[in-house]
């Protein structure tokens, strides 16, 4: 009750925006209500056997959660095998530093057009997109976390004569899991930018495609409606990994006493 | 060690290069879409001589230090006001945790609408995808001071401005510095992916869709490589600044520097 006491803000900033948007009647600055009723139009007027999904929510939203999941899982496993395998030796760390630092330097957008070029495919072209901009945090967090696990864990598996691929799995997998899950955040937001860059630049399909087509048929409102529909997204997206996350690392805070 | 580190680095980045270079030179037999590392870095080395890649990287640079210069003076004062005013922190709190999921790049078409010249439109967009982390992190650092050093302050008779002038601000300013950095990264991917949408006269980005136009992969490659470059450059220089001028602050949080 008190935390929804706190939100008295937001129906505010609404009716001001509401008003003001009535007041000055630009297509290019709707107020909500409108773009209220242009989201339900595009995507939730369909009829009920499909959750009244229309075919559009059908034909764009689902592809661009694909690729968004698809790109951050397969960057995931990447990041995490290879973060797994460097962090255990420093020096092959230093071996490696400065590509990643420089790798991580690039704009990922500005790699879309030469991937249309050399794949052709657009799923391709995105998803590698996708994976190369949102495996950096993965890969980093994962060599910090296992470069700091406690060197008496690691010793205790040692002595209990742990073979190497049982000591990563059960020491220190788990040991560095508490800086995996904050880089894989980071990465499932960036992952959410790149899904919607790479349909607004040579895509085909998606939220972010509806979204240039809005544009340039000029509908303010379609603009606005894609934009919320992605902040939503965004914000759920967001939602469900930090709940993921909890359930995952319980151990990590019942053990270290943070609530 | 600092020596050997240095060392290993180049021989991994040479590594890299080597085996990319054999890979595609007798893995992928003859094929002219995929351009090996030595032809990249030559295209490279040559790029800075042509005056259409240059006067994109100017505009590009340009436009990338109006906006996070323009957020750092929207983005700090802010911050701080929020900061001191914890009422209106936590009454405006719920609007910008509603914006803040929005993905930046999504506001690139509703700012083409909005926004007739391409240039501002360009550099708003920008602005508005900085402003985030440095506002965070602004409002991170004067929730972080120390509330001891305050009460002394005003134990001694310092009104609101003074104790903020004294305190407040030195205490968040690390905190600043580290959010204009995050920032610095961010605007940059939001300038070229502005110029891959809306096109434009000049630009980096503009660059590398006029070389992908005529299949050049070469010419844009090697832009992408200038493109690192610099953020590399901007990520080292925000870096070394941070520490300089906040050592004292690494010192007490005895954070290895």
């Amino acid at each position: 009750m008190k935390a929804l006491a706190r939100l008295w803000v937001v129906p505010v900033v609404l009716a001001v925006w509401e008003i003001a948007g009535r007041a000055i009647g630009d297509t290019d600055f709707p107020p909500p209500t409108t773009i209220l009723a242009r989201m339900r139009e595009l995507w939730f007027s369909g009829p009920p056997a499909r959750g009244f999904l229309t075919n559009d929510a059908i034909a764009n939203i689902l592809p661009s959660l694909g690729r968004m999941f698809g790109g951050w899982l397969l960057a995931a496993l990447i990041g995490i095998a290879a973060g797994m395998l460097l962090g255990r030796s420093r020096s092959a760390t230093d071996y490696v530093d400065p590509l990643i630092e420089f790798g991580r330097a690039i704009p990922p957008p500005l790699l879309l057009p030469l991937f249309l070029v050399l794949f052709k495919a657009g799923l391709t072209t995105q998803l590698a997109t996708i994976v190369f901009g949102v495996i950096w945090p993965v890969l980093l967090n994962t060599i910090d976390g296992v470069r700091s696990v406690d060197r008496t864990y690691t010793d205790t598996a040692r002595v209990f004569n742990l073979s190497r691929p049982q000591r990563l799995g059960l020491v220190v997998l788990p040991a560095a899991a508490p800086k995996i899950f904050a880089g894989l955040r980071l990465s499932l937001s960036l992952a959410l930018i790149l899904m919607v860059i790479s349909e607004l630049v040579g895509g085909t399909d998606g939220i972010g495609y509806q979204l240039l087509t809005a544009m340039r048929s000029f509908d303010g409102a379609g603009v606005w409606a894609a934009i919320a529909l992605l902040g939503v997204l965004g914000y759920v997206v967001n939602s469900l990994f930090v709940l993921a996350e909890r359930r995952a690392l319980v151990w990590h805070r019942q053990a270290t006493g943070n609530s | 060690m600092r020596g050997a580190r240095l060392l290993r680095g180049a021989v991994g980045a040479a590594g890299f290069l080597l085996a990319g270079e054999l890979f595609i030179r007798f893995g992928l037999s003859e094929n002219l879409l995929f351009p090996p590392p030595s032809t990249v870095l030559y295209e490279a080395v040559r790029l800075p001589a042509d005056a259409t890649f240059l006067a994109g990287v100017g505009t590009t640079l340009a436009n990338w230090a109006l906006g996070l210069l323009t957020a750092v003076a929207v983005a700090v004062p802010a911050g701080v006001l929020l900061g001191a005013l914890t009422p209106v922190e936590r009454a405006i709190r719920p609007v910008l945790e509603f914006m803040r999921p929005i993905p930046s790049v999504a506001i690139i078409p509703l700012a083409i609408l909005l926004v007739p010249v391409d240039e501002l439109m360009k550099v708003s967009v920008i602005v508005y995808a900085s402003v985030w982390p440095i506002l965070i992190n602004t409002l991170y650092g004067m929730r972080d001071v120390d509330p001891l050093a305050k009460e002394s302050l005003r134990s001694f008779g310092f009104g609101p401005p003074a104790v903020l002038v004294r305190v407040s601000l030195p205490s968040a300013a690390p905190f600043v510095a580290t959010g204009v950095r995050i920032a610095a990264g961010i605007a940059l991917v939001l300038a070229v992916s502005a110029e891959l949408v809306a096109g434009g006269v000049n630009g980096i980005g503009v660059y590398v869709t006029v070389a992908g136009n005529g299949n050049r992969t070469d010419l844009m490659m090697a832009a992408t490589f200038w493109a690192g470059l610099f953020g590399v450059i901007a990520n080292m220089v925000l870096l070394a600044a941070e520490r300089r001028l906040f050592r004292w602050h690494h010192a007490r949080t005895g954070a290895v520097s």
